[in-house]
């Protein structure tokens, strides 16, 4: 049997998948490009009348293009921060065995299985308390409450392929352990810190419930500020439309630069 | 992996992460614990109300009904995602610029918000503006998701298919990625049928991250708000009001403390179980891989 046949199917079946994948996309893009009046009178696959006014509005009016400067800012603060101190507790469950390092492990894991919506109001009473309501590190906190477990994850499953002998080697010629945490092991896992970022990115990027939830004006994300939009100015369906692809650029962006380490990283399984 | 090294040092690693976690998870979760035994009249007066919440919640519809749709969801999205998405990556190309092309469009919809994912959807459905809406009609099938049961229902099912069957394939194709070939020539040698192949090596093979796959999907799925609640607000009537939705309106709609941290409890207890269930089947799987 040639083996032109299943590949021409397999074609078939990748090209369906990914049009299904992509129709609803292409049409969220072909109305941010049209006009209201078009939207609602007319119904065309193509704007017929291009405008681009929708994403006028939105990038020189500070209440909206203040969204996007405010979930970036507290998506990036959480993803350092989970890295960060997700780094030496992934060395410490790759290399060591310690009294309930099991439990201690599977605990963390939990958190990654709670759901956001019993964490809502405990956080905003927490953060109100001590005065963090509305500011970009609460809502970064309160993302490594999924964050961190999801980062030790990945990176300790990183950390498990890299040999004990390099640690031992590393210590014998005299490095302190930061010192050869920092210049030798770190270049080592760069690729699992890579990979274990783009997911920290990627779960603080798509939440709304609780950045929602614990922002109202200076810290408020840009998807809260599309929810209210809706409710409060009517149906304007191309400013909205364009609010949406807005979103889904910055994650096809870092989709891009990691796309060779995507694959190892669903390898690992640590998701 | 049997060669590490006892030492309780190691808890000086592992400390910043535990308070960081412990900030983020025990002290709300504590709160919860004491709302879940407490009654207010407000004016954030309590008093000791025991197991009552609990009693009435178990005895109470809203919670079981919510329970029941929330299951029906997952079951259902489990059957299709997981099949689907295993069929997928077998259909992936292995190696190229089209790899590299699949890999990204498919990890789109990954990244896309989750409110944005209910937007694309909402406008989508729609039957004056929305593609999938105004084919429907065009064909003249009476679809209305703000309304109709199987219309909401079939509407978040899709979209749920849409939005994490890739999640499923890639794994599925990372799985398939370590198969060597030598494994494949052997079938060859062995004239094995394409069932068998897809039987007796890429399904084992397949198998620890599938099961990942579908342990993510099922607590995913089992705490999903954002996309039903911006498509269907919950509706028509209560029928696409799931355990996070109903939650969301009981403590901070109608700010009834004591039953919602009771539902809460509740809630993430059923998670955890599953979750420690899949849990313990799959690192008890690694440890008979890694006896191999």
């Amino acid at each position: 049997m040639s083996r032109a046949r299943p590949r021409i199917g397999s074609a078939v079946v990748m090209t369906l998948y990914l049009l299904f994948l992509m129709l609803p996309i292409y049409w969220l893009t072909n109305m941010s490009l049209k006009t209201n009046a078009e939207i609602l009178s007319t119904f065309t696959l193509w704007p017929n009348d291009l405008t681009f006014a929708n994403y006028r509005t939105i990038l020189t009016d500070p209440s909206w293009y203040m969204g996007y400067v405010n979930s970036l800012i507290y998506v990036v603060m959480n993803t350092v921060i989970s890295i960060a101190a997700a780094l030496p507790a992934a060395y410490a469950f790759s290399r060591y065995r310690f009294l309930g390092d099991k439990h201690l492990f599977f605990w963390l894991l939990t958190n990654r299985m709670a759901p956001p919506a019993v964490f809502a109001l405990p956080f905003f009473q927490l953060y109100s308390s001590v005065g963090l309501f509305d500011t970009h590190i609460a809502v970064a906190l309160a993302h490594c409450l999924f964050n961190v477990p999801l980062a030790v994850w990945i990176l300790e499953g990183f950390m498990r392929g890299v040999p004990k002998e390099i640690d031992e080697t590393a210590y014998i010629d005299g490095y302190s352990f930061g010192r050869f945490f920092l210049r030798i092991f770190m270049p080592l896992i760069a690729s699992g810190i890579g990979v274990a970022a783009f997911f920290c990115f990627m779960f603080s990027w798509v939440e709304l419930l609780l950045s929602r939830t614990l922002t109202s004006v200076d810290a408020k994300p840009i998807a809260a500020t599309m929810t209210r939009t809706v409710s409060a100015s009517g149906l304007d369906w191309g400013v909205l439309a364009a609010a949406g692809v807005l979103t889904i650029l910055p994650g096809a962006l870092v989709i891009w630069f990691v796309r060779n380490y995507i694959a190892k990283g669903f390898a690992l399984g640590r998701v | 992996m049997n060669d590490k090294t006892v030492n309780q040092k190691a808890w000086l690693l592992v400390l910043p992460v535990l308070a960081l976690v412990a900030f983020s998870a025990v002290i709300p979760l504590m709160t919860v614990v004491n709302y879940s035994v407490q009654d207010t009249f407000g004016n954030n007066q309590f008093f000791p109300a025991g197991l009552e919440w609990f009693e009435e919640l178990l005895a109470s519809d809203r919670m079981w009904n919510a329970l029941g749709r929330q299951v029906a969801f997952s079951a259902i999205i489990l059957a299709i995602e997981v099949p689907l998405g295993v069929f997928i990556a077998l259909n992936m190309p292995k190696r190229g610029a089209w790899a590299s092309v699949c890999l990204v469009l498919m990890s789109l919809p990954l990244l896309i918000p989750w409110n944005v994912v209910g937007t694309i959807w909402q406008i989508f459905g729609r039957v004056d503006i929305g593609l999938l809406g105004a084919t429907l009609a065009e064909l003249g099938i009476d679809y209305n998701y703000t309304q109709d049961f199987y219309a909401a229902w079939a509407t978040v099912i899709v979209m749920d298919v849409w939005h994490w069957t890739s999640l499923v394939a890639l794994l599925g194709y990372a799985g398939l990625q370590s198969i060597p070939d030598a494994y494949y020539q052997a079938a060859k040698i062995d004239q094995a049928s394409r069932w068998a192949v897809f039987r007796y090596i890429e399904l084992p093979k397949m198998s620890g991250v599938l099961m990942i796959a579908i342990l993510l999907r099922f607590m995913d799925s089992f705490m999903i708000y954002t996309e039903p609640f911006v498509v269907t607000g919950g509706g028509p009537g209560n029928d696409t009001t799931f355990l996070s939705i109903d939650l969301v309106k009981m403590a901070l709609g109608q700010f009834d403390l004591g039953p919602a941290a009771a539902f809460s409890l509740m809630y993430f207890l059923v998670i955890l179980l599953v979750s420690w269930v899949f849990y313990t089947v799959m690192t008890t799987m690694d440890a008979r891989e890694g006896r191999k």
